[in-house]
């Protein structure tokens, strides 16, 4: 059977890593309306989710060795980030359109 | 020869005792334990089923009231979609098969193997807990906003229907890796047999669609205790998005339930026809199209349930894809049954029972993709009746005859090939008397899920009865075929059928780890000629 290799992450890239989690964290709640007041309308939501998508992005990355790791395996996560866009885009596609069809304005 | 085989051992008797099934980790066994829990929940899903049906028999009450019809409805479908036809073939056939199609001693995880099939127990013990709070009343579906306010024990089936999710998945997950990493050598991806092939886009679908029905479960009993918001319009909540969360799931486990199916009867028709099968990889990809343009169909089930007009044309036209890839499926086993030495065994006649029945429950599949016939025919009886066309008629008749095509493999013993006919002939018939007067019924605009209806229904209703219990009779003898067969039935040889796949070439019933020595696969699995 075949083994693959396994990447040894260096301690200093987990630091780092680490202390871009914790800098994120901090930068969620700050810019959380009821914190700090900061208010981008609409945008808050997709702000906080931003911030939260790319540490989920970097725990998936080096936490969880996908930076380094077999390419299949970084392909069957990207298709299943794919498909969770579908399920997003086309629910959001009818909603669009149903508040389009059913508006006076 | 190892020692064990000398001494007779196989899987069956390689441990004793029941707490040895209960804590095993060969796939075999796990293979035959959802075997039986599938036939038990069959059973119990069937019994509801010939309760509606004798209910449906005349107008007016018969043999229950409203609210008990209801319930019967609702455990019908959640028995039937959640403990029988999802895990029937991948867990059960697949399981047993999938490694020794691939020339594997067991599958990648069969800790996790094992897991799966207690997820698959206990959620089906949290959703008879329901029974203690007065049932459920539903559907399988649990549409909101009902779902949300009626007051029973539907918490209790949604919570099971989500623990039996974790089934699927981790039996999907455990095929994808087993296929990539166990195969034997010279077992390239196109020297795998079909089944293996529609039981890998199943497991795609399995792992990638299933947590989203965990999700929406779960937000479900989040509303239904804490009043989130979320499907309530009472609370600025969207009862349609519950919809599209829910068929994301769902219309890809109406192909978690058919791929595995058509796998099967792959098998079966290349067997029995003692042919190639034509357009190997044509039926491979095709597996892989319908598994991928199923995740963008859903819309069809809303087009009349508040979804906008845009987004049904979408979803319609998406629809209509889904027949390409499956009739080259059906055009390429009609291929490979031409000029074949077909040998009518009760396997194939299942395998073309379901071609028959299959490509009725796909057209009218495409009838009922068309948004101006689908505003006739939504919530009639047209679409029960295509539905079983596509879930009985396709998915029970493969697994029938996938039973009968492996029983001498996971035996060790012959069935009686009489009887296994007549069971045929009964479920065939009775199917087709059971299901074709709905497609009439609901052409006239017969509503599906009501406890009672006109006058004027009521002899096609009669006819369905009949129907109905002609089926359950078939199910039952093909009961006593099976037992009788596995504990009385004719030695069979290693290979009865002289098929050409990798299981045939081990000892039946097979040896604890599979094959004696590690096959090494050198060509194609169907070369008869």
């Amino acid at each position: 059977m075949e083994h693959d290799s396994h990447h040894i992450i260096p301690f200093k890239t987990y630091l780092n890593i680490l202390l871009g989690l914790l800098f994120l964290t901090v930068l969620t709640v700050l810019v959380a309306k009821p914190v700090s007041g900061f208010d981008a309308g609409v945008l808050n939501a997709f702000i906080a989710m931003l911030i939260a998508s790319v540490k989920a992005g970097l725990v998936a990355a080096y936490f969880m060795h996908l930076k380094y790791d077999n390419k299949l395996h970084l392909a069957l996560f990207l298709i299943s980030i794919f498909f969770l866009v579908v399920l997003f885009a086309f629910s959001w596609f009818d909603i669009i359109t149903r508040i389009q069809q059913l508006s006076t304005l | 020869m190892s020692a064990s085989h000398a001494e007779g051992k196989n899987y069956l008797n390689w441990e004793k005792g029941l707490w040895s099934w209960l804590t095993t980790f060969d796939h075999k066994r796990i293979g035959i334990l959802y075997m039986i829990t599938v036939m038990v929940f069959f059973a119990v899903g069937g019994t509801f089923a010939m309760l509606i049906r004798t209910e449906l028999f005349s107008a007016g009450p018969n043999i229950m009231d409203a609210n008990q019809y209801n319930q019967s409805m609702t455990f019908h479908g959640a028995i039937m979609v959640f403990m029988v036809i999802i895990p029937g073939i991948p867990a059960f056939l697949g399981n047993f098969f999938l490694p020794m199609h691939l020339g594997a001693k067991d599958v990648a995880f069969p800790r996790i193997n094992l897991i799966s099939w207690y997820c698959l127990i206990v959620g089906a013990a949290i959703t008879l807990v329901s029974l203690i709070y007065n049932g459920a009343d539903t559907g399988w579906t649990f549409y909101t906003p009902y779902s949300i306010e009626t007051d029973n024990g539907t918490s209790w089936v949604v919570f099971g229907a989500f623990v039996m999710g974790f089934s699927s998945i981790l039996t999907g997950l455990n095929f994808i890796v087993t296929t990539h990493k166990l195969r034997a050598p010279g077992m390239t991806f196109f020297n795998m047999p079909l089944f293996v092939w529609a039981l890998y886009s199943t497991a795609v679908l399995q792992v990638l669609a299933t947590p989203v029905l965990g999700i929406t479960l779960l937000l479900l009993l989040a509303e239904r205790t804490m009043g989130v918001g979320i499907f309530d319009p009472a609370l600025g909540g969207d009862p349609v998005l519950f919809q599209h969360f829910f068929w994301f799931y769902s219309h890809p486990a109406v192909y978690i339930m058919i791929l595995p199916a058509m796998g099967v009867v792959s098998e079966l028709i290349t067997a029995f026809s003692r042919k190639v099968i034509f357009g190997y990889k044509a039926i491979a990809f095709s597996s892989v199209g319908i598994a991928v343009v199923s995740f963008f169909v859903w819309g069809h089930h809303m087009f009349t349930s508040g979804q906008s007009e845009a987004a049904g044309i979408l979803f319609s036209f998406i629809t209509m894809l889904v027949g390409v890839p499956t009739a080259i499926k059906t055009f390429n086993w009609v291929a490979t049954l031409y000029k074949g030495s077909i040998r009518f065994d009760s396997p194939l006649l299942f395998a073309l029972g379901f071609l028959f029945l299959f490509t009725i429950g796909g057209v009218t599949g495409i009838m009922l993709a068309t948004i101006g016939l689908n505003i006739h025919f939504h919530d009639t009886y047209f679409v029960v009746a295509h539905f079983h066309y596509v879930m009985v008629g396709g998915t029970l008749m493969a697994i029938m005859g996938g039973i009968y095509y492996w029983l001498p493999k996971m035996f060790g013993r012959m069935y009686n090939e009489f009887w296994a006919r007549i069971t045929f002939v009964l479920i065939f018939i009775g199917f087709n008397v059971t299901f074709f007067p709905q497609f009439i019924l609901g052409a006239m605009g017969m509503p599906r899920r009501y406890f009672d209806y006109l006058p004027a229904f009521e002899s096609l209703n009669k006819i369905s009865t009949f129907g109905a219990w002609t089926i359950g009779v078939g199910f039952v003898i093909a009961l006593f075929v099976i037992v009788i067969a596995i504990f009385k039935g004719e030695k069979a040889s290693d290979n009865p059928w002289g098929a050409k796949t990798l299981e045939w070439t081990t000892a039946s019933p097979p040896p604890h780890e599979n094959f004696l020595e590690t096959p090494v696969v050198t060509g194609g699995p169907y070369e008869f000629r």
